[in-house]
């Protein structure tokens, strides 16, 4: 090996020192004269060559000969650059996962590169072990047969938290005495114990790292800021500008998941976070269940929301607008103060909030209501009703004959008044809060006076149902329990008229107590002591929810750190009245990248694909003896006129542009195209893919030509950057699970063919394996490559869709694989069953996209015989799910060609019954 | 009959359709030729020769009557009897060096030089018949005749093999006396040989023109690196390790070569001239048949 080239019979170079001889023999050798018919030859005879010496073969002639042979023998040695290295080293080989959440996004690749280094110490015999950091075995680490730890490789995944380092330093400590050599699957990032792993390891043997140089992406914990809500992006190298694109995900009203908000951090070249805001509407912004990085599958990249992104809905009504201008009496003024940080407050009529089902409803001073029902049964629901008192409440008859169901507790008219000019008396001061009193503990300020307030009833349940009374007694709040939800008021207004009250910060606190105006804040750890939390939902290190299941409960000081761990996993905790997200990334954390000291070899993970350079060499000593025979039939003048120009020409053939005139007849095929019927595919850069998708559409167009009217040309392949599509219509999309996505002006112009009619089939060519959806590398690619493209809303084809019956009358539509159903445009919303008609009167216009699995181009497929190029189903059940396939072919293409026509037909009966009039 | 008998007839044929087949062309070609150099001059020649019509005389006893012209005869009272001119033809001998230094082309699509001799000496012939004179053809037992058919015959013998001969000289036994010759020839041969058939055609009062017909290569010497020069027959070899030094010797020998026959036709009283194969043929014929015109060769 000589840097980063290797030979394959490095015996061979020995020849290199044959050349010297070589040329001592080609010097020796004079060109060969040339034989030339000459008349004038009799007036040469008895001339003598000047020259005496004996001609010789120019030098660089000599050396173009040298680097040809040379090139011959190191071509035929078999130059390899970059090749595959070995884990350098023969004794036990330990390899060491880190198996975080980091790790997640290529855990695939990583697997990949474990299973070849077990292959490669299988075939040299040496034992091996694997180690996940996030998932030590407790006892020794034990070298097994290379091949049995290969069987065991499926066990070890990535989790969702990172190694604890104590748990490292104890591994390190442990680690089996003797020589072995380390292979570290590092997951990029820098963190505590991990110098004192690689201390113990190198000090075992060879260490090498596998580290990828892609920057690991993290969501730190959202918080709010105003009425923003603000997520920090971070990442762990900061080279090049990035945009991140971050999804809000929630269940919809319909209580299905979906995005409901995205947003673009514009990562800027060399920063290592970005803040991300996002400024959702409430009724969003409360759905919001988690937030994600957009096409990372990493726990990292999801940031869970709990119950202290939801800020509660507080419906404002006061008594009425007769005091217009007068801002600060307003009833519900220090209410909106009050309330307005930590609240979103609506406002409207009583009717108009219920409607919106709002946590609380205030009520200033209003009397009597208009939907007492309505609200009586939005409280037993659990809705808190709080109502203040006022001039109205006290004039008015409510709750004085009897109990208001509304009112905690019976009137009395009138109220009282105390402290004014004309009674006696001081204004009274607030008691303090007692036993039990959800207010209790709150300070009560002594400037706070109570000057009116309208008084209770006395009744049997009256002592039970305060819970604040005045320093005489009287009682100032009251509450009742109504079903599952409360009653509360407050026996004086909500503006600073009968007291200061609202003037104070006691307002505040009580309205916090009263769990109207709170949102939980952050819990910190004196809080969380003490207290018991049970996983509810758990992230894995993919960063996908799944259910707890049956995991134990952990306690708050557990959780007090923030940290994730194996005990306490990311995801959401249940406690007593909330619940808690705890995020992969702390609220603090930063991203590093590892940096790993000089001595340690560091290989990326995807390492440069090996280069056999053997036909370079060859190729270059073609070239080279090329040249030498021009040269030395320049030299032996036999090179003159034409015959050099064809030489120069035919050289120059060699390396013709056969680019360019592929090019020219793509698009001369389209030009072709514009005044034709021609079914395209999309070239994914799979070279077999495409090989596919032509010769499945060539199937279909004879087919087509066979047994319909449609004639379509040869199908054509176009390259979504370049070509033009609006000449086509009908375009075959397969799916691979490496497909480069398009770019933003080729989405443009993809969705400009979809408007303008054309139909796109998208072929995951997985349905053997998958339903539709994600589950498969083909279809997420699909998720990401559809995402940009105007798509209207999707279902399962529905059994009266006009593509059943276009051509053919079909119900199933198989490829090669048969049984998964296809997606198409959803009917409207308000498409019905005709009277006497068979199907519905469905959809105007064609399905834009028809998405599915079935690999329909290899059921379609045919070579230049005609013959089918690959097998279906088997026996005569395989021979008629073909010619399904091929109806589906004819029935989509008919479709798009013919649109909804098919779909008229159900009008016909109407028709001829009107003919026969 | 035995397969020989066969075979003799058949080639027999194939040669005469050669033969047929290539006359017309060479013959088509020379008249070609021809045409071209009467163009510019044909009115001066026709009246400067006046070759038909001399006068008319009154009819004396004993001329026969088909040679009374009846047309005059019919303006006047007597007979009148057209006279011609008489005329004496002068007889022309061309040679055209059909050896196999004569078939040498420099390049392909080039003409070789027995080609452009032939071609040439035949439309000298087709002019030199037109005009009344007698054209034969020496070394190939032709002797001058005028006339069309003599055109054929000509085209026939010069359609003919070459000679086996690397190099070819001049026949001049069969050359009437004081008659005019034309010699077309590289004339790249023995000097001597020449010299020797010029000394005699003086003898014999024969005056005539030599006209050198050589390729370029052969004036240019385009020729480099280590080369072994053969003549056309292979007979002469000359092997050099570096052509392009030879160039200037070459072209010194060459020019010394058409000095010596120069010198040698001028004591003789013979023109000399010499023709490129990449010139244009009319150029040569022009040049010969003016060359042919007695006054110059008188002098």
């Amino acid at each position: 090996m000589i840097g980063p080239v290797a030979f394959a019979a490095p015996w061979l170079l020995i020849g290199l020192a044959a050349l010297p001889l070589l040329w001592l023999i080609l010097r020796a050798v004079p060109p060969a004269p040339v034989r030339r018919r000459f008349p004038g030859v009799v007036l040469l005879l008895g001339l003598k060559d000047e020259d005496a010496t004996a001609e010789r073969t120019p030098w660089w002639l000599m050396m173009l000969r040298m680097l040809a042979v040379a090139a011959l023998i190191v071509g035929f040695a078999g130059p390899v650059l970059n090749p595959e290295r070995p884990v350098a080293g023969g004794g036990p080989l330990l390899i060491v996962v880190d198996g975080t959440w980091a790790d997640a996004r290529d855990w695939d690749a990583r697997t990949a590169r474990i299973a070849d280094a077990l292959a490669e110490a299988g075939r040299a015999g040496r034992p091996a072990a694997i180690v996940s950091l996030t998932d030590l075995p407790g006892t020794e680490v034990e070298f097994r047969a290379a091949d049995a730890v290969l069987a065991g490789l499926p066990s070890i995944a990535p989790r969702p938290w990172e190694p604890d380092p104590a748990e490292v330093a104890a591994f390190a400590a442990a680690l089996p005495a003797g020589r072995f050599d380390s292979l570290w699957l590092s997951d990029g990032l820098a963190r505590d114990g991990r110098e004192v792993l690689m201390d113990a390891l190198r000090a075992r043997g060879d260490l090498t790292v596998f580290q990828v140089s892609r920057p690991v992406l993290g969501l730190r914990s959202p918080r709010f800021e105003g009425d923003q809500i603000v997520l920090d992006v971070v990442r762990s190298t900061g080279s090049g500008a990035a945009d991140v694109e971050v999804a809000a995900l929630g269940p919809d009203p319909g209580g299905v998941e979906r995005e409901l908000a995205r947003a673009s951090a514009p990562l800027a070249d060399g920063a290592l976070g970005a803040e991300l805001r996002f400024d959702l509407p409430p009724e969003l912004r409360n759905r919001v269940t988690r937030f994600a990085v957009a096409g990372v599958r990493s726990a990292g990249a999801v940031a869970l929301t709990d119950d202290g992104l939801k800020r509660p809905e507080i419906a404002l009504i006061d008594g009425g607008g007769d005091r217009e201008g007068l801002e600060l009496l307003s009833p519900s003024h220090y209410l909106r103060q009050a309330l307005s940080p930590t609240a979103d407050i609506i406002g409207g009529t009583l009717s108009d909030v219920l409607l919106a089902d709002p946590d609380t409803i205030i009520m200033a001073d209003v009397a009597r209501i208009a939907e007492q029902q309505d609200l009586l049964a939005w409280v037993e629901q659990g809705g808190v009703l709080v109502r203040f008192a006022g001039p109205r409440l006290a004039a008015s008859d409510v709750g004085r004959a009897e109990e208001d169901p509304l009112l905690p507790v019976r009137l009395r008219a009138g109220g009282r008044s105390v402290g004014g000019s004309m009674t006696w008396g001081a204004p009274k001061t607030i008691a303090p809060f007692p036993e039990g009193s959800p207010f209790h503990g709150l300070p009560v300020p002594a400037d706070v006076a109570v000057s009116a307030q309208v008084m209770a009833e006395p009744g049997p349940d009256l002592a039970r149902r305060t819970i604040a009374t005045l320093a005489d007694g009287t009682p100032l709040v009251t509450a009742k329990e109504v079903g599952k939800g409360r009653v509360v008021l407050f026996h004086v207004t909500a503006n600073a008229e009968w007291s200061g009250l609202p003037l104070s910060g006691l307002f505040v606190g009580m309205l916090e107590r009263l769990a109207v105006a709170t949102r939980p804040g952050a819990m910190d750890s004196a809080a969380l002591a003490g207290t018991t939390w049970v996983p509810d939902r758990v992230l894995d290190a993919y960063g996908q929810l799944g259910d707890a299941g049956t995991l134990a409960g952990v306690s708050g000081e557990q959780l007090a750190g923030m940290t994730p761990s194996r005990q306490t996993p990311p995801g959401l905790y249940a406690g007593e009245d909330r619940r808690l997200a705890l995020n992969a990334l702390g609220p603090e954390r930063t991203l590093d990248e590892a940096v790993w000291p000089a001595g340690v070899r560091v290989i990326g993970l995807e390492r440069p694909a090996e280069i056999v350079l053997k036909g370079w060499f060859l190729a270059a000593a073609l070239v080279a003896l090329l040249a030498d025979l021009i040269a030395a039939l320049a030299l032996a003048g036999r090179l003159r006129g034409a015959a050099a120009a064809a030489v120069v020409l035919a050289a120059l053939a060699l390396a013709g542009p056969h680019e360019a005139q592929a090019q020219d007849s793509a698009e001369d095929r389209l030009i072709e195209a514009a005044g034709n019927v021609v079914l395209a595919y999309v070239r994914t850069g799979d070279n077999r893919t495409d090989m596919i998708s032509a010769a499945g559409l060539l199937g279909l167009s004879d087919v087509l030509f066979a047994r319909t009217s449609v004639e379509p040309i040869l199908p054509v392949g176009v390259d979504l950057e370049s070509d033009d599509l609006s000449v086509l219509t009908f375009l075959y999309w397969p799916v691979t699970a490496d497909q480069k996505a398009p770019s933003p002006q080729a989405y443009a112009k993809l969705n400009r063919y979809l408007r303008s009619g054309g139909m796109i089939l998208f072929d995951t060519r997985d349905a053997d394996v998958a339903g539709f959806g994600t589950a498969t590398p083909a279809g997420r690619r699909l998720q990401t490559l559809a995402a940009p493209l105007d798509i209207p809303p999707l279902e399962p084809i529905p059994k009266d869709h006009v593509l059943t019956r276009s051509f053919y009358l079909l119900q199933d539509f198989p490829g090669r694989f048969a049984g998964q159903t296809i997606w198409v445009e959803a009917a409207p919303p308000d498409a019905e069953l005709a009277e006497g008609m068979p199907f519905r009167n469905l959809n105007d216009g064609v399905t834009p996209v028809v998405i599915g699995g079935n690999d329909w181009a290899s059921a379609w497929a045919i070579d230049e015989q005609g013959a089918w190029m690959f097998p279906v189903g088997r026996g005569v059940a395989g021979e008629r799910q073909r010619e399904v396939a091929y109806r589906f072919g004819v029935n989509l293409i008919m479709h798009v060609l013919t649109g909804n026509y098919k779909s008229d037909q159900v009008h016909v009966p109407a028709l001829l019954e009107r003919l026969g009039q | 009959m035995t397969a020989s008998g066969l075979a003799g007839p058949a080639r027999l044929r194939e040669g005469a359709e050669e033969l047929a087949g290539g006359l017309p062309p060479l013959l088509a070609a020379a008249e070609q030729l021809a045409a071209a150099v009467r163009m510019g001059e044909h009115g001066r020649r026709r009246a400067g020769m006046g070759d038909e019509f001399w006068q008319y005389r009154p009819a004396h006893a004993g001329d026969s009557g088909r040679a009374i012209d009846w047309r005059r005869s019919a303006r006047a009272d007597v007979h009148f009897v057209r006279e011609k001119e008489w005329q004496a033809a002068q007889s022309v001998a061309l040679w055209v060096d059909g050896a196999r230094s004569m078939s040498f082309s420099g390049r392909s699509g080039r003409p070789t030089k027995g080609e452009r001799a032939r071609i040439v000496a035949l439309a000298l012939a087709v002019l030199l018949i037109r005009a009344g004179e007698r054209v034969g053809l020496s070394g190939a037992g032709l002797p001058p005749r005028g006339g069309r058919p003599q055109l054929d015959r000509l085209a026939a013998r010069l359609a003919g093999d070459g000679d086996e001969g690397d190099y070819g000289a001049p026949e001049v036994a069969s050359i009437p006396p004081h008659a005019r010759a034309v010699f077309l020839s590289d004339f790249l041969g023995d000097p001597s040989a020449v010299e020797a058939a010029l000394v005699s055609a003086a003898d014999r009062g024969v005056k005539g023109v030599l006209l050198q017909v050589l390729d370029p290569d052969e004036v240019a010497f385009p020729f480099a690196g280590r080369t072994l020069f053969q003549s056309m027959g292979g007979g002469v070899v000359h092997e050099t390790r570096k052509a392009d030094d030879l160039r200037d010797r070459y072209q010194q020998r060459l020019l010394e070569r058409q000095d010596r026959i120069s010198a040698l036709a001028r004591r003789t009283g013979w023109l000399f001239g010499r023709h490129v194969t990449d010139g244009p043929a009319v150029g040569a014929l022009l040049w010969l048949y003016q060359g042919l015109d007695a006054k110059r060769l008188q002098a």
